[in-house]
Formats: structure tokens, sequence, C-alpha cells
């Protein structure tokens, strides 16, 4: 029974086995699927949801959304990171924006940027936004972490720049730039679906979030949010295959 | 390489005064003191990674000193093959060299796997692949017990049969293995 127990793979579904146990309990205790519905009735309506165009159509838009904007956000991170790395003046001339963008709760620019942009490309920018400071801040740090002694070494031994930059920085740098992937990529499902939640869009799933409750759908609402939980944990998974894959160095 | 008169302070305190010698034509020095006497500031000085406060250095046009830091400074993500090919001059053979320090079996180890004393050998092995002139060696066979210190010292003197050598020691009988022509005492 032991060594059953010790397979990964077992211990996590046994897991997950008694926490439904513990949310059937809690659905029976409360006994209003208004409140809190089981899970067979999120089940059955993730699966009657399923079944229609307008969930899956939801589905895409809000990946491409997040995606883009955790794409785009990876890539300015990546690339202002360097920049403030090799410029003190510049870093210190943009680190204000860094703050001002960490420490804003994400509904302000939400709303803000509704201003300014349509309802579809708002949760695409949000995701951007939450996902740029997060790895500017990584890659800043990785490169100011790269060991001196190396640096030294590599100018000793006549290290042209772009070698020290792959034989020195980036892999120093790599530690720290698939730990922000990881956050950022949490950060930019949350902020996108909240995003569409307020935005609107014709298709997203946040908007079918806002509507579940909006007509007291709660079956619905727990389906929708079990499907961005999938979609999430799922493209988390592809992308840190992709990232693994990319820089595995020869 | 010509060092003339170098002086070197740390703040108030004068770690290296009026020190000249002349590293060039396949001259051995041996630079020996206790520690905290500059012999460490002195290797940064010769790299051109810190600046004489007096005096001057001069170096011949296209010279380029190869180098064993004192401390081991592998790429730590990279094979002990890759670390000493990095840096090799072109129609050096890396293996050559790796078979020479005794790491041949060892080579596509990454420099976690190996010992300290083979960490020290790639180390050395690096800086012979990159066949600079003059070489430089920071108590290169710290971490070797004597046999090994023997073999890699003849070694050495095969690989860097032309150049000029300055190596920092504690120990005099490391000078008299790499056949140093003077000693110098900070």
């Amino acid at each position: 029974m032991r060594r059953f127990f010790r397979n990964r793979i077992v211990r996590k579904l046994i897991i997950a086995a008694v926490w439904l146990v513990i949310w059937q309990a809690a659905a029976w205790a409360v006994g209003s699927k208004l409140l809190l519905p089981s899970p067979f009735e999120t089940g059955k309506a993730l699966v009657l949801l399923a079944g229609t165009r307008v969930f899956w159509k939801s589905c895409l838009m809000t990946l491409l959304r997040v995606f883009a904007g955790f794409f785009l956000g990876v890539i300015a991170g990546a690339v202002l990171g360097v920049v403030t790395a090799a410029s003190g003046f510049l870093d210190e001339f943009l680190s204000p924006l860094r703050s001002i963008v960490k420490a804003t709760p994400v509904t302000s620019f939400i709303i803000l940027v509704l201003l300014y942009l349509t309802s579809s490309l708002t949760p695409l920018f949000i995701a951007f936004l939450m996902v740029l400071p997060i790895v500017w801040s990584n890659v800043l740090s990785g490169i100011k972490a790269t060991d001196a002694q190396l640096l030294e070494m590599a100018d000793a031994f006549g290290y042209t720049k772009g070698k020290k930059l792959t034989r020195v920085y980036a892999p120093s740098v790599l530690p720290h730039f698939l730990s922000a992937c990881t956050t950022g990529l949490g950060f930019a499902w949350k902020s996108g679906v909240t995003a569409e939640v307020i935005a609107h869009p014709a298709f997203g799933m946040g908007r079918y979030i806002y509507e579940s409750k909006l007509y007291l759908e709660t079956p619905e609402l727990f389906a929708w949010t079990a499907a961005v939980i999938i979609l999430s944990f799922a493209l988390e998974k592809v992308v840190l295959l992709i990232l693994g894959r990319a820089v595995k160095w020869k | 390489m010509e060092v003339k008169n170098v002086k070197f302070s740390y703040g108030d305190k004068t770690v290296i005064d009026d020190l000249s010698m002349s590293l060039s034509g396949g001259r051995r020095i041996a630079v020996m003191g206790e520690s905290g006497r500059g012999k460490t500031t002195l290797l940064k000085l010769l790299l051109g990674i810190l600046t004489p406060s007096a005096g001057v250095i001069e170096r011949a046009s296209g010279e380029k000193p190869a180098v064993v830091f004192q401390e081991d400074r592998l790429l730590p993500w990279f094979s002990a093959k890759k670390n000493v090919s990095y840096s090799a001059a072109p129609g050096v053979s890396v293996e050559d060299i790796l078979r020479d320090m005794e790491l041949y079996d060892s080579m596509d180890k990454l420099p976690k796997e190996l010992s300290g004393g083979m960490q020290r050998r790639a180390a050395i092995a690096r800086a012979l692949a990159f066949s600079g002139d003059p070489l430089l060696l920071d108590e290169p066979f710290k971490g070797l017990d004597p046999d090994m210190r023997e073999r890699v010292a003849k070694k050495i003197l095969l690989h860097a049969k032309n150049a000029s050598i300055l190596l920092i020691t504690h120990d005099e009988h490391e000078a008299e293995l790499l056949n140093c022509d003077e000693i110098i005492r900070l």
C-alpha cells in the first residue's frame, strides 16, 4: 500500500479525489447549487458548454489574447532587462515606470486602457503589461548576478561580446528568465481574464464568467472557471516545453 | 611584457611598491610571498584588470597572456572539453591537451562532476590551449598531490616551452618544478 502511494501520479490522483469528495460534501452541506454547485453539476455544465460554438470560440480568443500578451511582454521585458543592465542611467530613468506598473491595481489599468483600446485588445494589452515588469526585473537581476569572476575570465581569454553573451550571460540569466516566464504566464491568465470580465469583448471566457454571475448560473460560472484553469495549466506546460527546448545549448 | 617601477595601492595601503621585471624571451619568474602581499594584485595588473597607481606595464603589440586564476573559473554549464575549446587558439588539439592533463576520459563531464584536482587541471588545460605568451599561473598546483604536480608541471613546460612564465606560489618546490630563472619575494 505504501509503495502504491509512493507513485507520484497515483498520489496526485488520490489527493485530487479527496478534494473532490470534500467539495461534494461541502455542496451537500450548503444544499443549493446557486451558492455552491457540486463537482457533478459543474462537470455537467462544462460538458454542455463544450457542445456549443460560443465556448470554443471564447476559449480560442482568450487563449490568443493571453498568449499574445504574454509573448510580447516576454520579448519587451527581456529587451528592457538587457538595455537597463547595459546602461545605469536608463535603469535609473525607467525604474519608476517599472515600479508604477508593478504597484498599480490591474483594474485601474483595465479601465484606463479601455479608454484607448477596443474591448478585444484590452485583455491582450493588460496581459502584456502584467508580464513586462516581471520579465524585465528578473532578466535585469539575472544579468547583474552574473559571476564577475567568469566575466573577468571571459575578458582574459578574449571572448567577443557575442560569445560572452551566449556562453556567460545567457546561461546565467536563464534560471531567472524561466522563473519569470512561469510566474508571468500565471499573471497573464489572471489579468487577461479579469480584463475580459470588465471589458466585455464579443468572445472571451471572462465575459461569460461575468454573464454567468449576472444570471446566477453558478454551475456555468464554475465550469468557465474550470476551463480557464485547465487551459492555463496546458498553456504553461506547452510554453515551458518550448522554452526548455529552445534554450538547450549544444 | 615589461613591468617598470609599478606601484599599486588599495586606498592608503600599498600592496606593490616599485616592482620591476621583464617577462619576455621565455623567462620564467616565480613570485612568492605570504597572503595579502599583493601576488594576485600583480596578476590582475599584468592582465590589465587593474591599473597601476604609478609606473608602467609595457605590452608588445599582439601579446596575449594566458592565465590560470587562483580560482578555477570554469563555466559551470559547459563540459570540461567545451571550457577548454572555447578558449583554444586555432590549430590547437584540445583533446591532446586534455589527455596530457589526464582528463581525456572525463572531458564530457560538467565541472561540478569533476573532483577539485580535475577542475584545476581543466583550468590549466584551458590556459595551455589558449597558447598565450606569457603564461600567468596563480597557484596552479593547488589541490594536486605531489605526483600529479610533477606530471602536470612537465606538461606545462612541454606545451608552453617557448612562453615566458610567471608563477605565483607559496611553495619554492613548485618554482623548481617549472625551472624558474628568478624568484621575486613580495
